[in-house]
């Protein structure tokens, strides 16, 4: 276990490593530099913004240079905030995307296995076509339609919740994380259910039941280990995603995460912003990905020979 | 795993309980305790005058800083700032600022002369990176020492004569000069906070943030949350605090339009940056209506590539200007947000109006293209309109692709890019036609006609004349007299014209839903926000009915 | 989708054997049925389309469903029913090509990864990792200047990144079914791998792939807005459903149709695949065919 894990760690480093040169070669190429702007910016200010930045260095000696201050820890300064660093930055809007990630999860979890589980118990019944209609109304709307949606009805006609915010009224948590874990949701209970069906259709699960264990036993202790893989398999990278994916809702509700800055950085060609928290985010999909190999393993005996291989 | 579910459960509850018994909203406890809640569009890049560039920078930064002369916000003339008053001599080329020996920094420290010395020094020195450094161009040497053909910074005209007598020496009279004391580019800093925090022309430093910022302006920064809120109180020691009413205001990042016109109805801001194009006619159709909308110094419209065929020749160029039908455009696409442009400078820039040479005419336009060779449209070879990633820019092409087509049968394909995409191809000439929009720096028609001399930085149609480069940056500067002054614009411009390389579309307007309560903020051309001016009279209530 | 012919001793294929099975399953026919009904539909658009798609109408602008607009018009009094009509051309093709694409490489890539296992796996797992840490949209910015805007581009591009859950998903499955008693019994009567990767692993996996599969679909219909609006989809007046659905959104509250309608064609060809998916699941389901 511990070797299977230490080795996946290990494998992480040229993973990294191959992604942060990429994204710096990538990011230079794209046209369109960090100083580009509306109105035309003056050559001599131009060249020594470039100076600043080390952008008048040949190619070579800036990846070298970032390489040297990145083992350092140090990301760099940000082009779009100057004064700011870009590790101040990622742990300004860390927690805010950390926590709403978590709720949206912790909701596509919980309600997607659940009605998964329960449409694949009685398949082709109501039990079946309501919830499995509701996902798939919930992958048809994007985020950036429920999110709306939602503020309509519950911020600006019922006002219930506040349409905005993160932290600052009581209940401004709720309509963010229910948007961004609704779509979420939707995936879930759609895999649960098929990877639920296709285990309840194996031999083994039919041996048990012949054994004359109590349906909800064999659900429980058979069918849920091989039934959850796919689901496990897409919440890896989903949580990774998740970075991304709250772009569109933090917007919508003013929320001061990282998901802005990820997407922003992009749009900005803030090169530093871009490399950081590409950075960031491949550490999060190595570590997500090995963490959903595990419980994969975990939930299946024959796959932990594999683990202490 | 589960706390955090309780939590949220916990939390829901409680937002329930208080929504359900109506707890008072962030407008109504403002209006209460004189907080003002303002949409401010995005987050501020920084808050050093020298450094940031952007508009919701510089609503902040002119609340924090004073500048030495202010804009009236109802009329845009300069009252006194710093300054208590300034003397012109009268070749126009001198000017004496008398400094309020009352101004202090919110140290205590007394604001002094020699601090703008200092401070403009640092904004033209070439190491700031300072993309607004042309703003002191007027200034004798300024040019030069900017772009490090001069080491000295004190040969730059600019001298402190006593701790309250600043001495400025223009290359020529320069008429808006006093205006751009309102530019935060030629505020001052405080130049012992600036050095303690790092080097004096050093961008990067953290003099800033809120446990360091001295600054001399209305009001003090006291909490600057990224991507939340940034929150500044009145300043105690400001010269004029007797006249500043409201206690704190609270700028929010609202980048997000519809969000941010969401956040209004729910009572959380009392004044939006923007209104959606399509809420409109809605808030136009209220008898007690939030919309405020005014006219803005700003000019939206197409560069035409005049380097590249078809659009090398005068007759197409002035073809496809013709055949657009703005008003049309303007009072249905776009809900009548806009006033149709037919000229670069917005209508009364200061006093200033733009000669009117063309209107929408489809036989002229037809008639120009037959004679250009393209009768009917037969043998076009095409064109193709290049724009920015936007709702609005999508839609004016989308509605001026058909107007072409209607009127001169020839094609036009679109191709909308993504932001840095479409500057580096604006940039680089690599276009046929471009959307464009300028926004005035300063109210005075040179601002916008000064685009277009010969290989000018913001030019980017490839048009060039001597006649008009003359006028531009000879002739006009040392007119003897305003009116004389403007009719020499008003020759250039015709001139401009004439040879159309740009196809005016649009004048902007600001549009902003402002809360009843909300006074003392006038709109006015520049959309300039004089937060001193600004107080809350809570017994008025938003009706959105 | 590779050839199974799992039951060919019996002397019908799985095919056909499939397809008596759907042909009982009333929901998935009605799902077939949807399906063919809007491809037709979009096949023919430039001939049965109400009007023109690039026909404005300025002054009328905005109005809800008409006599003469049975779905309304949108801001440029263009005909809703026209636009979606040409809508649905562009993305069901991208739904159907990228998503195909996508399916291919991920199947692939999945089953071998955890079928061979050990260094091969773990190098190719990697790759899908590094894959999933690049700025997915610096790179469709290049991929535009490269090789210019063209819709095979776009194809291509979403199918690229399309895949990589697909692969993760396959080879959690296949990793699962590698070590049952059936797939040993295949290694040990000296199958090749891929002879068993197509037999035995991919039948096996189907259930899962097929709905990943569904709802890859429409979430590519929407990603081709996002590509759209980065420069390198389609571009106006050419239009998608994706397309029409942020328009859509930007105006729910002041002309709602000029979003319901494009979301119930999305919606719509989303139920129709999901009964066809688990209706061609339960069909193909290669233990079931052995009762």
């Amino acid at each position: 276990m511990w070797r299977f894990i230490i080795g996946r760690l290990l494998q992480a480093i040229p993973v990294i490593f191959i992604v942060i040169t990429a994204t710096f070669f990538l990011v230079r190429a794209a046209p369109g530099g960090p100083f580009d702007a509306e109105k035309a910016v003056i050559p001599e200010v131009k060249a020594a913004l470039e100076r600043q930045y080390r952008l008048d260095l040949p190619i070579h000696e800036q990846y070298i240079a970032y390489l040297v201050d990145l083992s350092q820890g140090d990301l760099g300064p940000s082009f779009k905030y100057p004064g700011r660093t870009i590790n101040e930055l990622i742990e300004s809007g860390l927690p805010a995307t950390a926590e709403l990630g978590a709720y949206a999860l912790l909701i596509a979890v919980i309600i997607g296995s659940l009605a998964g589980i329960a449409a694949a118990l009685r398949p082709n019944t109501l039990q079946d076509y309501i919830p499995m209609s509701m996902a798939m109304i919930g992958i048809c709307m994007p985020t950036f339609l429920l999110g709306p949606i939602l503020v309509l009805i519950f911020g600006i006609h019922l006002d219930w919740l506040p349409v905005s915010g993160w932290g600052d009224i009581p209940g401004d948590k709720l309509m963010p994380s229910i948007t961004l874990g609704a779509a979420y949701a939707a995936y879930v209970a759609r895999l649960s259910r098929a990877g639920m069906l296709e285990v309840l259709s194996q031999d083994y699960i039919r041996t048990a039941r012949a054994k004359g264990l109590p349906e909800w036993q064999v659900v429980l202790k058979h069918g849920l280990r091989g039934g959850m893989l796919p689901v496990v398999a897409f919440l890896g990278p989903a949580f990774a995603g998740l970075l991304a994916g709250s772009f569109v809702v933090e917007t919508i509700f003013q929320i001061p995460g990282l998901g802005r800055f990820y997407v922003q950085a992009a749009f900005n060609r803030d090169y530093t912003m871009i490399l950081g928290t590409t950075v960031f985010l491949s550490t999060l999909i190595v570590l997500f990905n090995l963490l959903s190999d595990i419980v994969a393993a975990w939930l299946n005996p024959r796959l932990r020979a594999q683990l202490s291989e | 795993m589960t706390s955090p579910l309780l939590r949220l459960i916990s939390i829901t509850l409680l937002a329930c309980l208080t929504a359900c018994t109506g707890g008072e909203s962030k407008v109504e406890q403002g209006n209460r305790e004189g907080v003002l809640h303002y949409g401010n569009g995005s987050e501020p890049q920084g808050l050093d005058p020298h450094v940031v560039t952007g508009v919701p920078e510089n609503k902040i930064i002119r609340s924090l800083f004073e500048g030495l002369a202010v804009k009236n916000p109802y009329t845009l003339e300069p009252e006194p700032g710093v300054a208590e008053s300034w003397d012109i001599s009268e070749d126009g080329k001198t000017i004496t600022f008398h400094l309020n020996p009352k101004a202090r920094w919110s140290n205590g420290d007394t604001v002094t002369a020699s601090d703008y010395v200092w401070s403009w020094h640092r904004a033209l020195n070439p190491n700031m990176g300072n993309q607004y450094a042309y703003m002191l161009y007027p200034l004798v040497n300024a040019e030069a020492y900017a772009t490090g053909k001069l080491e000295d910074p004190n040969e730059v005209g600019v001298k402190a004569v006593d701790d309250h007598t600043l001495v400025v020496s223009l290359n020529a009279p320069t008429p808006y000069f006093i205006q751009l004391m309102d530019h935060y580019s030629t505020f001052a800093v405080h130049p012992e906070t600036v050095t303690k925090h790092g080097g004096a022309t050093d961008r990067f430093t953290p003099w800033t943030r809120v446990e360091n910022m001295v600054s001399n302006g209305p009001f003090v920064l006291t909490e600057w949350k990224l991507n939340r809120y940034i929150r500044i109180e009145k300043n105690p020691l400001y010269w004029n605090a007797d006249n500043v009413k409201l206690n704190a205001v609270i700028f929010y990042p609202t980048e997000n339009l519809t969000s941010e016109e969401r956040m209004f109805r729910a009572g959380q801001l009392h004044h939006t940056n923007e209104v959606p194009l399509d809420k409109l006619p809605v808030y136009k159709a209220m008898p007690k209506s939030p919309l405020v909308q005014a006219p803005y110094l700003g000019t939206y419209y197409y560069l035409l590539n005049t380097d590249r065929a078809p659009l090398d020749d005068v007759r197409v160029r002035k073809a496809l200007s013709m055949a657009v039908d703005r008003d049309t455009l303007v009072s249905t696409v776009l809900q009548g947000a806009y006033v149709s442009a037919y000229s670069i400078t917005p209508p009364d820039t200061l006093g200033y109006y733009p000669p009117k040479t063309f209107g929408y005419d489809p036989n002229k336009a037809r008639a120009l293209l037959a004679e250009a060779g393209y009768p009917n449209g037969e043998n076009w070879p095409g064109l193709e309109l290049t724009y920015n990633t936007s709702e609005n820019h999508r839609k004016v092409a989308v509605a001026i692709q058909q107007m072409w087509k209607d009127v001169l049968n020839i094609e036009v394909t679109l191709a909308n890019q993504e932001w840095k995409v479409y500057l580096d191809s604006v940039n680089q000439m690599n276009f046929q036609i471009a959307r464009r929009g300028w926004i005035g720096d300063y109210v005075d028609p040179n601002n916008f006609l000064d685009l277009f001399i010969s290989g000018g930085g913001n030019n980017n149609t490839g048009y060039s004349n001597p006649e008009y480069d003359d006028i531009i940056l000879r002739r006009a500067p040392s007119a003897p007299t305003r009116d004389e002054r403007y009719s020499l614009f008003r020759e250039a411009e015709t001139m401009l014209m004439e040879s159309m390389p740009i196809i005016p579309i649009y004048t902007y307007t600001s549009k902003h839903l402002t809360h009843p309560s909300v006074k003392g903020m006038p709109s006015n051309l520049m959309d300039s926000l004089n937060i001193r001016y600004v107080w809350l009279d809570p017994s008025e209530t938003l009706e959105l009915e | 989708m590779a050839h199974i012919d799992i039951n060919a001793e019996k002397g019908t294929s799985l095919w056909e054997d499939a397809w008596r099975r759907l042909k009982k399953n009333r929901l998935a026919l009605f799902g077939l049925g949807v399906l063919v009904l809007f491809v037709v539909s979009a096949l023919l658009t430039p001939w049965i389309a109400p009007y023109a798609y690039d026909a404005q109408n300025l002054d009328l602008g905005a109005t809800p469903p008409s006599a003469q607009h049975w779905l309304g018009t949108d801001i440029f009094g263009r005909d809703l029913l026209t636009q979606i009509m040409y809508g649905g051309r562009i993305s069901l093709a991208v739904g159907f090509v990228a998503t195909a694409v996508a399916l291919v490489i991920g199947v692939t890539w999945g089953a071998v990864a955890g079928y061979i296992g050990g260094r091969v796996d773990a190098v190719m797992m990697r790759i899908v990792d590094i894959l999933y840490a690049l700025p997915f949209m610096i790179f469709i910015v290049l991929l535009m200047v490269v090789f210019g805007r063209n819709l095979l581009l776009l194809f291509l591009a979403i199918g690229a990144v399309e895949w990589l859950t697909m692969a993760r998903i396959m080879r959690g499955q296949v990793q699962a079914l590698r070590k049952q008693e059936f797939v040993e019994a295949a290694i040990s009567l000296g199958l090749s791998p891929m002879t068993i990767i197509r037999r035995h692993l991919v039948p096996n996996a189907l259930g899962p792939i097929i709905v990943y599969t569904t709802l890859t679909i429409p979430s590519v219909m929407l990603l081709e807005a996002f590509l759209s609006f980065l420069g390198l989809g389609i571009q106006p007046p050419k239009t998608s459903w994706g397309l029409l659905i942020s328009y859509g959104a930007e105006t729910m509250e002041e002309y709602p149709w000029l979003l319901i309608f494009p979301g119930l064609a999305l919606t719509t060809t989303l139920f129709a695949l999901n009964f066809l998916g688990d209706g061609l699941r339960d069909a193909l389901d290669v233990r079931r065919s052995a009762d």
